[in-house]
């Protein structure tokens, strides 16, 4: 069953760029992609779990702020090392300028 | 968080469990308040820097090269060859580890292709350095968890002046380059590899020790101390010295045990050629604040840092002697560190 969570404003997130989410003692990370798509993973990289919102955004490209760690966080996919293990990723809709997320893969 | 005394730096003995009892593992550590804005400015990358900074490099090694060739069979041959001797293993030393990081350019097959070759000039392995050097940057100087702690103490003098050549360092890598090519890792490497990078790990391993044996058994084939002495372990021992001192002026004699990296780093201030060989990690409580800053960028975010660090040493010089004076002292009292006192009063 979807279930459709707002998240914040679209404005709220520059582009290129991400901001961290809490939601039912769950921790996300929101980005905005170049291009204006939203989309998101879970918060935490899988390496040390430090969290990806103090990280950068390049392209498609987030990169974790403790070690450089890099994942595709519109695939979830790990990059290389030091981090294997692939990010999950959640569905995001933009209506009304506002970013919803769906936790349904929880 | 209280200080300890220990002599166990292994990663897989009570050190580690003492780290993991005090909090003091994967521990959140003290950071600058840097606006969000401010700091994406900052880890923006760029590839023109490092590529003229590369270039440079390259071109600076093939002039001296060169110059050696002419002035050989002359005394001109020593000093061309000091200075050949530390762009080839001191400078290699610190694109290594900027191109570890995946700073040094924009380009990921830029920084992965430096990283390798600068991990072949050095002679460091390029795939268990990165998982060893994630520890240092996650449990920095904690003892029992990063491996990379150049000032163990006590002060073992000798080690640290044969480490001035390569010595210990070109013996440890040999051991580890042999392991790793029999398909085997040391029980300390295993507590930060994961296990799916052990195979890549072999067969880098297997490569590197097929280059090394290459480049000497052509150097004898041809008879040749040119050749020997520009490429494979006799430029990398012979340069490696100031970047062992670069190395030690790092955290040497400072607080191990400590979540706040203005305890246990230094930054010092140093002239552009000096700032050039090590691409401006004298910048290192910066660097291991905010990693993510790529090295040509550390000089602003020290500007934005300082007045929340303790003082800069004012020179290499500087921090050398506190350095020494501290390792001297440590031989007998393995206790004593120096003790940084930070602007605000943070206690770790």
């Amino acid at each position: 069953m979807s279930n459709w969570i707002e998240v914040c404003p679209l404005d709220d997130i520059d582009e290129e760029d991400v901001m961290p989410f809490n939601h039912s003692e769950q921790t996300f990370a929101i980005y905005r992609c170049p291009k204006g798509e939203v989309f998101a993973t879970s918060g935490l990289c899988t390496h040390e779990r430090i969290h990806l919102a103090d990280g950068l955004v390049m392209d498609d490209i987030i990169e974790c702020p403790k070690h450089n760690g890099r994942f595709n966080y519109k695939s979830g996919k790990a990059l290389g090392a030091p981090v294997c293990e692939h990010l999950k990723t959640f569905p995001t809709k933009v209506e009304n300028d506002v970013i919803y997320l769906e936790l349904q893969n929880l | 968080m209280p200080t300890r005394v220990t002599y166990d730096y292994s990663l897989t003995g009570d050190a580690c469990q003492k780290a993991q009892q005090q909090g003091l593992v994967s521990a959140t550590w003290y950071q600058t308040d840097i606006p969000r804005k401010t700091m994406k400015a900052l880890m923006k990358r760029s590839d023109a820097p490092a590529v003229r900074d590369t270039s440079i490099w390259f071109i600076a090694l093939f002039v001296f090269a060169g110059m050696i060739n002419f002035a050989w069979g002359t005394w001109w041959v020593a000093p061309l060859f000091f200075i050949y001797a530390l762009l080839y293993g001191t400078a290699s030393d610190s694109r290594w580890h900027e191109c570890s990081h995946g700073t040094a350019f924009k380009t990921p097959w830029m920084n992965n292709l430096v990283y390798y070759i600068a991990s072949f000039m050095v002679i460091r392995e390029p795939k268990i350095w990165k998982w060893s050097h994630a520890r240092h940057h996650t449990d920095t100087i904690v003892v029992g968890r990063d491996y990379e702690i150049m000032g163990r103490r006590p002060t073992r003098v000798l080690r640290h002046i044969l480490a001035l050549f390569g010595l210990p360092q070109t013996w440890e890598t040999l051991k580890s380059l042999t392991r790793h090519a029999l398909g085997r890792l040391s029980t300390d490497e295993n507590s930060f590899v994961p296990a799916s990078e052990y195979k890549s790990i072999f067969q880098t391993a297997r490569l590197m020790l097929i280059l090394y044996v290459v480049v000497i058994a052509t150097a004898l084939y041809f008879r040749s101390w040119y050749f020997a002495m520009m490429i494979g372990p006799l430029p990398a021992m012979a340069g490696v010295w100031l970047a062992y001192i670069f190395g030690l002026t790092q955290h040497a004699g400072l607080a191990e045990n400590v979540l706040d990296h203005r305890q246990n780093c230094r930054t010092i201030y140093m002239p552009p050629v000096l700032r050039f060989l090590y691409w401006n990690m004298n910048y290192h409580i910066e660097h291991h604040m905010f990693p993510m800053v790529p090295y040509h960028q550390l000089p602003q975010l020290h500007k934005l840092m300082k007045e929340d660090c303790p003082p800069v040493y004012p020179s290499t010089w500087s921090a050398l002697k506190e350095v020494v004076a501290a390792m001297w002292r440590q031989r007998k009292d393995p206790g004593y560190y120096v003790k940084r006192e930070v602007p605000n009063g943070y206690e770790s």
